[in-house]
């Protein structure tokens, strides 16, 4: 007993100070000793990957260690995937479709919110920057999507969220629209009719969680 | 490994010594006026020639002086850890002081200070990170003016761990101040190895060191706690009005300091320091503010530096009434350059209308523009040089580096992460956090500081033999009851 927890707070560590490598390692080693990947991610990957959201928005944590926090849980979780099996479905929050509109090229601010969502459960398949609206419709009813997300960092391609909106509804797809960038605004989003907005890759996830239905955290 | 250090001189160095010989023929012809009869006594037993009322020391008498001075100051806080190391081009803050009014944040006018702002300053000093030392930056009007040099040591202590720098305001308030440190420390021995305060030495422009003045010099000296000498020329006024001059007047009167100081102790901790003023042409008053003023201070620094003592300057503040932009613009500029000149010692955050007024949510403001001025002072870092092109060739594989190892290792120390005084985030966000200037954010910071209560208490025993201390003084000057601390 007193070794799993050991075993755990490391692994919760290793999420929490960004340490890829070691958060892989203790993740084989979880499943070595026999516990089961549900369990780890429950008892030691959520944990980590909430402190670093709580320490950041006490202001003790800064974006590039709530990234490699993210990032150390993805490098767990890619070991702890292909043995989940049927408890995989139950975990993934939702399957979120990301990109940066066309014309802007502009890849931080979606690529952090991108690391976020799935860190916190989301399935996201990030398409990348400059995309046109159209691969995204294409993308969102290939996978099924239930949220598409499109981060726009110019004045001059904002409007694309705006088509992004329409597309979506006249397309008929079920997924929700949720838009971001350092231009983009409250108002903004609800004028285009966008679902849902965020200001930061936090409240992004909160945002998602609640547009595909699950409870924001904390 | 640090890179440059990036410097401001307003000389070269040659001119910075005939600066230093200037000020040598103004001592050795002019002469300065010394009213205290220790030190009066100091010169005449050194066999310093004596014209009428003036002393006139020989160059060789004051580059002896000079000789005898340490390179190094070190400061400790209460607990005797190292808090400031005075010396070199490293550069330290303390709030300025002594304000004989405080910014009364509900009314935003100023009121005088009482007993409980003190502590409150002390509370909201230990608070800033970027802060090393307090000071006693109040004079309380609710104690006798002959006995508020001595108190406000004595919150202070109780109050905050940082070391302090403080003064005298009567020549029978040195015995017991050091008394007080020394209970801190537990023996003179401790407190001179570890010092816990600085007393401010002040020449009266021109040439004149007063019978106060002086004698806290020379106790200071005799004591080894370290002494600070702020000289106090006015442009125009009390010293010529040409900036070179004033360095001049301004490092002559700092030279006699340094002569009878050590001749009371060779070799006891003293510290170049200074507070001169463009005098304005035409209110009268004296601006900190002012850009002059402030080249003033960088010149009579970098004349202490050549002469290889630490330094001081009262810098970082500024001449507004309350806190609008010239408070803003006034105290970043002076930080700023104090910094650049790596000033040992930059008394100044808080403090406002010509060294009058101090204000608690000026002093959280400016702990961050000490932040911003500490880390200009460290210059851009060579560490990851040898990593440069190996790091790009990454970035455009990565596209990009919020989640390299290399910036979640580097970034602290790379950036000055500012409190959420400083306001960066995006326009909703701001708006949602209910939009507040910098002023009301400040507000919101000292409440909640003040909220938390002392944050430094000291240990049952210190506290019980401080107090002893400052009643049995209460009583031999027939003062019956104090406020509480």
């Amino acid at each position: 007993m007193a070794d799993s927890d050991e075993l755990f707070s490391g692994l919760y560590q290793a999420v929490l100070s960004g340490d890829e490598d070691g958060a892989a390692r203790l993740a084989t080693r979880a499943l070595d000793s026999g516990h089961s990947a549900l369990e780890t991610i429950e008892r030691a990957l959520i944990p980590g990957i909430r402190e670093a959201g709580d320490l950041w928005e006490e202001g003790e944590y800064f974006l590039p260690e709530l990234v490699t926090a993210a990032q150390a849980m993805k490098a767990a979780m890619a070991v702890l995937q292909p043995v989940l099996g049927a408890e995989a479905k139950s975990l993934s929050l939702g399957r979120v479709v990301i990109a940066t509109v066309e014309g802007d090229i502009h890849d931080i601010g979606k690529s952090l919110v991108a690391t976020m969502l799935s860190a916190n459960g989301f399935e996201v398949i990030d398409e990348g920057a400059g995309v046109p609206v159209s691969r995204l419709i294409e993308r969102a009813r290939e996978v099924d999507a239930d949220l598409v997300c499109a981060s726009a960092l110019l004045t001059t391609t904002m409007p694309r969220q705006r088509e992004l909106v329409n597309a979506v509804r006249s397309a008929g797809l079920r997924a929700k629209v949720m838009v971001g960038g350092a231009p983009v605004t409250r108002g903004w989003a609800e004028q285009i009719g966008a679902d849902g907005h965020a200001d930061n890759a936090l409240s992004a996830v909160n945002v998602a969680r609640t547009l595909v239905g699950h409870r924001a955290a904390g | 490994m640090e890179g440059l250090r990036p410097k401001l001189e307003m000389f070269t160095g040659e001119e910075a010594d005939r600066v230093i010989d200037h000020a040598l023929g103004v001592l050795s012809k002019v002469g300065f006026l010394v009213e205290n009869g220790d030190a009066k006594a100091l010169l005449r037993e050194a066999g310093i020639e004596e014209k009428g009322a003036r002393f006139h020391p020989p160059e060789a008498a004051v580059r002896q002086a000079l000789g005898t001075v340490p390179a190094r100051v070190c400061l400790f806080d209460r607990d005797g850890a190292l808090a400031a190391d005075l010396g070199g081009d490293r550069v330290h803050f303390d709030p300025g002081s002594a304000a004989i009014h405080i910014l009364d944040p509900g009314t935003k006018r100023r009121r005088p200070p009482v007993t409980r702002d003190l502590c409150h300053l002390a509370w909201v000093t230990q608070a800033c990170k970027n802060i090393a030392a307090q000071s006693t930056a109040l004079v309380p009007s609710d104690v006798p003016e002959s006995f508020g040099d001595r108190f406000r040591l004595h919150v202070a202590l109780l109050n905050s761990k940082k070391p302090i720098v403080t003064g005298t305001f009567g020549t029978d308030a040195f015995d017991v101040m050091k008394r007080m440190l020394v209970a801190v420390r537990g023996s003179e021995k401790a407190l001179t190895e570890r010092p816990l305060a600085v007393f401010d030495c002040c020449p009266t422009a021109p040439l004149t060191w007063s019978e106060l003045t002086c004698q806290a010099l020379v106790d200071c000296a005799r004591s080894a706690i370290p002494a600070e000498l702020v000289s106090m020329p006015m442009g125009g006024a009390t010293a010529p009005v040409t900036l070179r001059e004033m360095v001049v007047q301004h490092c002559a009167e700092s030279l006699s300091g340094v002569l009878i100081h050590q001749l009371a102790c060779p070799g006891a901790p003293l510290i170049w320091g200074g507070s001169p003023a463009a005098f304005d042409m035409r209110h009268g008053t004296t601006p900190m503010g002012a850009i002059e003023t402030m080249m003033v201070d960088l010149g009579n620094a970098q004349v202490g530096k050549r002469l290889g003592l630490p330094t001081h300057a009262y810098m970082g503040m500024s001449d507004a009434k309350v806190l609008d932009w010239q408070n803003g613009m006034e105290s970043g500029i002076g930080a700023i350059l104090a910094a650049l000149s790596g000033i040992n010692m930059i008394s100044g955050p808080g403090m406002l209308d010509f060294e009058t007024t101090q204000s608690l949510e000026k002093l959280v403001l400016d702990d961050q523009v000490c932040g911003m001025a500490l880390r200009l002072s460290r210059g851009i870092s060579l560490d990851s040089a040898g990593e440069a092109v190996e790091l790009i060739r990454e970035l455009t594989v990565l596209g990009n580096f919020l989640g390299h190892r290399h910036t979640r290792a580097s970034f602290r120390r790379e950036q000055f992460l500012p409190s959420r005084l400083v306001d960066r985030a995006t326009h909703d966000d701001w708006e949602a956090s209910g939009g507040a200037d910098a002023r009301d954010r400040a507000e919101g910071e000292v409440r909640g500081i003040l909220a938390r209560g002392n944050p430094a208490p000291p240990a049952d025993d210190l506290g019980r033999d401080l107090d002893e201390l400052i009643r049995a003084e209460a009583r031999r000057l027939g003062i019956e009851a104090l406020p509480e601390v």
